[in-house]
């Protein structure tokens, strides 16, 4: 009983915080909404990057395929797309109240699948690279995105697309979509929770051990990866849709596709709360934001600077993560008497196979 | 679940409330004898040399206005102070700084943004909340066109921008004997929402001579060259160029229109000042036409700074480094006077009054005439055209303001 | 697009502009690339900073021009103060991430090059900057050419260099030792050598490298604070495209790169051109994965 209700307090007490916030600090609730997308950014790079060492630095794609198609929807439901946007948002169009939520309820539903079928598709390509060459195929792909979007004249190219307007008051504004981005991450959070306390779990670990044995022991390694992804994009997409609704106003480059900053941030998160853990990604997320909104109104100015050193250091210095970390000060805490996962975790080899590092090498020095 | 990981949880999350309440010390819109404008402008990222003059401009409006007896609301003497935050020259960081303001500083009077993509995310908020905003640098059209009521705008609109060099072309074509029909227009525009605006009104104009466009390339945003672009303007001559970047995009064409020696005799730039391409490219620059919204030469005047030449010499006095002032730091001081101005005219701090005051504003300033139209543009106030003659920006363009007569064909000593 | 391809034909000179253009800028890919290979192959480190280090050796010219002194001169200024730069960096940094997991250098360096960038913007205010050179610049083949003489002598330049850098591996014996270092680094240390040494000399070597590129790359483009990222992704791409320690690759796919940019950006419009950079990346990759595959099948 004891233990039982000391495995479901951390649990509640996410939610009951999660629930708490907007209430207790009704003025910051846009800062939290943000906060929870930020965790799930952390925990949909984790899914891959942590789980199956597939590390990806492209997920940001999934985010901004998942905008633009929200987007596309809430005005093509209405109008035609690419004459409001032809101009620029230099018509008005006015949205009823019920016009903008069944555009947005079609438009977040439309964006997880979609980005889920680009993930597939995607998928189906890029798994065969492996180690850094799929770091920076998919950085590559998520880069293109942004170019090629802000090259299509369809959805406003590098003009942008001006969104739909909330039809109610400012403060419902802010909680209704702190309400949506707290329920999806969430939904992630407890959907994560029960897959990697399963097969799949075991077989995500495997993968990321040594993926040709995984092979071998009959594990279907692509599938695996294929739902993996799928997951990420479907939640990431739909994230993407809540936020540009957020912001109000989305382009390519900077809102859409922001790979060299929420990118690799998501990345970042994950190491500083340590990966391959179902918790450290949360708490990775939380300490992140809260550092970057402290450093952006005591240090302007040096804000930049600050969260490069703090990268620097996390992840030179602190390789492990903090839940990592933890893990290997009082491992028996786990559960875990002789184990030597948390040595794998810092394993160098882990992304290249020995024989791979080997060729490497020889061709390297010829 | 471990009890330590646990209390990490709730640290982490203790933590994190701590500091994102922390992050915002509450300030309310009138604290003492001080009535604090909030602005989030771009210190970082790629508009930052702009975001930097539109501060100097807002930091000498507040600073002249403090010295000239501050502002006097129900009798009492109060001083302007501002607010600022980076939004690091994105729309995503403007919109959360925007409800920051609002919500956690409690800010209730708000100077914009620079740059059209930036004000853009910011309008609909303030909108929302009904707090006021002067904005001094967001020049896109389709702000206007919103019914927004709480946006007001000291400068001229994004698509007259250029359209003054197309009618100029049309005229040249005329003086030489061709129909305006027959010019040829090249076109490169930087991918992003100000330049795609500034494109748009060109774009009218164009139709309107029915004028022919040859090269329409839109320039990416990590612009550092565009000789492929450049090259296409070598092999089809056209008769006019029309070039808008912002600063980098000025500063890479006129270093490569020297370089690649494009000869076209009519070149438009927009933000020459800003950029300072005289400075860096001395005569290769010369004949370049450049829109400004204002020009220290223009005949303007108001009570705080005097004439807009007596607004020049302030400026380069109170900051290093200025061989000319460019028009985005004037604009932005002009937006701080119009506040002023309000304040005094609504005798009061209420949002709803002052909103009120702001669109009956009519003030002659150094920058201009400020009349705003119920859209919030101003329209008292026309966009010049200057052209570049011997390292000097003279007035060629509309006729009325004009100070000089237009060089063209376009010349370069040397070349 | 086809009046664009139909223009290359009316007037084939173009095709040399762009072309020389492509090259001239593909020269400075190459140094890039280069140190970014000699590395990841050395030590594997992925440097995202590479391109940061590039523009650092660019203010190191505009500040030469400052202080009066002509920016060519920059070049020697700049080897040195970057090797200097990248020793300590080693030192303090970089040494720690050697052996580690992919990520570890990655972010570690993208760490990096965030605070470079925006020292450089504290130092140097983000406002676009060149360094000029005041040489002529003359037309050939009846003014349809335009070649700036800097471009040329920065082309020049940079060949140079890299014959020397490669002269250096080759003969010298700290090159040997950072040959035999990334064969084999446990032999190395058998053999007597220093490899911590070796290492941080390799390191230090790169970011002078990049110094230099800067040094050129200020002269004929333009500098601002936050372009580093773009030199960056471009020695990716050619680097990956060449594959490690293949140097003529690196020079071929560098000059490659130059060039086709210019052709995509004249044939597709500017804006596309970042997208073919890029979008040649995944290319590559798809298609040697595609190779991979066939391979595997083989060996069944």
């Amino acid at each position: 009983m004891n233990t039982r209700l000391r495995r479901t307090l951390p649990y509640a007490g996410l939610l009951i915080a999660g629930i708490a916030a907007p209430f207790l600090f009704p003025d910051y609730t846009f800062q939290f909404t943000v906060l929870w997308v930020m965790i799930l950014f952390a925990l949909t790079w984790d899914i891959l990057g942590g789980q199956m060492g597939y590390n990806s630095l492209g997920n940001i794609a999934f985010f901004g395929v998942g905008m633009y198609i929200c987007a596309v929807v809430q005005i093509g439901l209405y109008y035609d797309v690419a004459q409001y946007t032809a101009s620029y948002g230099a018509v008005k169009v006015e949205f009823t109240a019920d016009q903008y939520f069944t555009g947005l309820a079609v438009g977040l539903i439309a964006a997880g699948l979609g980005a889920m079928v680009f993930s597939i598709i995607l998928g189906w390509v890029v798994f065969g690279l492996r180690g850094p060459y799929f770091a920076i195929g998919t950085l590559g792909v998520a880069l293109s995105a942004g170019e090629l979007t802000g090259a299509w004249d369809y959805v406003g190219g590098g003009g942008g697309i001006a969104l739909p307007i909330y039809p109610g008051e400012p403060d419902d504004r802010s909680l209704f979509f702190y309400v949506l981005s707290f329920t999806l991450t969430i939904i992630l959070f407890f959907l994560l929770r029960w897959i990697y306390l399963g097969r799949f779990g075991l077989a995500a670990n495997a993968i990321r051990d040594d993926e040709e044995k995984a092979e071998g022991m009959g594990i279907h390694t692509m599938r695996y990866k294929t739902v993996g992804w799928a997951i990420a994009a479907f939640f990431l997409g739909i994230s993407g849709a809540l936020f540009g609704n957020m912001i109000g106003f989305i382009e390519p480059l900077e809102v859409a596709f922001p790979t060299v900053t929420f990118g690799l941030f998501m990345v970042v998160m994950c190491l500083l709360g340590g990966r391959g853990t179902l918790w450290g990604p949360v708490i990775g997320a939380t300490l992140f934001h809260t550092f970057k909104e402290v450093t952006w109104i005591y240090l302007l100015g040096w804000q930049w600077v600050a969260l490069g050193a703090l990268i620097v250091v996390s992840v030179v210095f602190f390789q492990q993560g903090i839940v990592g970390w933890v893990k290997e000060k009082w491992p028996e805490k786990f559960g875990i008497a002789v184990d030597d996962r948390a040595l794998a975790e810092t394993d160098p080899d882990l992304d290249e196979a020995p024989s791979q590092r080997l060729r490497r090498q020889t061709e390297a020095a010829q | 679940m471990s009890k330590h990981l646990k209390f990490l949880t709730a640290l982490a999350f203790g933590v994190a409330a701590a500091g994102l309440v922390a992050a915002g010390p509450a300030s309310a819109k009138v604290e003492g004898d001080t009535i604090i404008i909030g602005s989030a402008i771009s210190f970082t990222g790629k508009y930052s040399t702009n975001g930097i003059h539109a501060k100097n401009g807002y930091d000498l409006g507040v600073k002249r206005v403090n010295e000239m007896g501050g502002v006097k609301v129900g009798g009492k003497v109060y001083k302007l102070k501002i607010k600022y935050y980076d939004d690091e020259s994105t729309p995503l960081r403007t919109a959360q700084l925007a409800e920051r303001l609002i919500k956690q500083d409690g800010i209730k009077y708000i100077l914009g943004p620079y740059s059209s993509a930036t004000t853009k995310a910011m309008a609909p908020i303030t909108e929302k909340y009904k707090i006021p905003m002067v904005e001094a640098e967001g020049a896109s059209r389709s702000l206007f066109t919103q019914g927004y009521k709480y946006i007001f705008a000291v400068l001229s609109t994004s698509e007259q921008y250029l359209a003054s060099s197309i009618a100029l072309a049309a005229e040249m074509a005329k003086k030489a004997g061709k129909k305006p029909s027959d010019v040829r227009v090249a076109m490169a525009f930087e991918n992003d929402p100000f330049s795609l605006d500034v494109r748009a009104g060109v774009m009218d104009d164009i139709k309107k001579f029915g004028m022919k466009i040859v090269i329409d390339d839109k320039l990416p945003r990590d612009l550092a060259d565009m000789s492929a672009t450049l090259t296409k303007v070598k092999a089809l001559k056209p008769d006019l160029l029309v070039i808008s970047g912002h600063s980098k995009g000025a500063a890479t064409a006129a270093r490569q229109i020297k370089e690649l020696k494009i000869d076209v005799p009519m070149i438009a730039i927009t933000h020459c000042e800003a950029a300072k391409i005289v400075k860096l490219f001395g005569a290769a620059t010369n004949d370049f036409l450049c829109p400004t919204q204002w020009a220290e030469t223009l005949s303007y005047k108001g009570k705080y700074f005097g004439t807009a030449a007596e607004y020049d010499k302030l400026f380069k006095a109170t900051y290093d480094g200025y061989r000319n002032v460019p028009y985005q730091a004037a604009q932005a001081s002009a937006a701080v006077l119009v506040w002023k101005d309000a304040f005094e005219r609504a005798n009061s701090f209420d949002t709803e009054k002052l909103r009120q005051a702001l669109s009956e504003t009519n003030m002659k300033t150094f920058y201009g005439d400020i009349r705003f139209a119920p859209e919030g543009n101003n329209i008292a106030k026309p966009m010049v055209l200057r052209q570049i003659q011997d390292g000097k920006f003279n007035v060629v363009a509309p006729s009325k303001w004009a100070s000089h007569k237009v060089n063209w064909p376009r010349t370069v000593p040397g070349m | 697009m086809l009046d664009n391809i139909a223009l290359l034909g009316i007037a084939p000179l173009l095709n040399v502009q762009l072309l020389l253009d492509g090259l001239f800028i593909g020269a400075i890919f190459v140094l890039a690339a280069y140190g970014l290979a000699l590395v990841w192959g050395v030590m594997n480190v992925k440097n995202l900073a590479q391109g940061d280090f590039v523009m650092m050796g660019g203010y190191i010219a505009f500040v030469m021009t400052k202080l009066g002194i002509h920016p060519i001169f920059g070049l020697p200024v700049a080897i040195v103060f970057m090797f200097g730069f990248g020793w300590v960096v080693y030192r303090v940094i970089i040494y720690r991430v050697i052996g580690k997991d992919l990520f570890t250098s990655l972010l570690a360096t993208f760490g990096m090059a965030i605070v470079i960038q925006q020292l450089l913007n504290l130092i140097f205010s983000p406002d676009v900057m060149v360094a000029e050179s005041g040489f002529a610049i003359r037309s050939y083949l009846g003014g349809m050419v335009t070649v700036a003489d800097i471009k040329l002598i920065s082309f020049l330049l940079a060949t140079v260099l890299a014959t020397l850098v490669i002269t250096f591996m080759k003969y010298s014996r700290m090159g040997q030792a950072i040959r035999a270092t990334a064969q084999d680094p446990r032999a190395a240390r058998v053999m007597g050598i220093d490899t911590e040494r070796v290492y941080a000399f390799t390191f230090a070597l790169n970011a002078a490298i990049c110094g230099a590129a800067g040094v050129l790359i200020s002269m004929i483009w333009v500098l601002q604070p936050f372009f580093g990222m773009t030199y960056s992704i471009r020695a990716f791409v050619i680097v990956t495209a060449a594959g490690l320690g293949n140097l003529p690759g690196v020079i071929i796919a560098g000059l490659g790169l130059g060039a086709v940019e210019q052709f995509a950006g004249f044939i597709l419009g500017a804006e596309l051109q970042q997208f073919t950079v890029v979008g040649l990346l995944v290319a590559i990759l798809v298609w040697r994965q595609i190779q991979l595959r066939r391979h595997r099948q083989v060996v069944r």
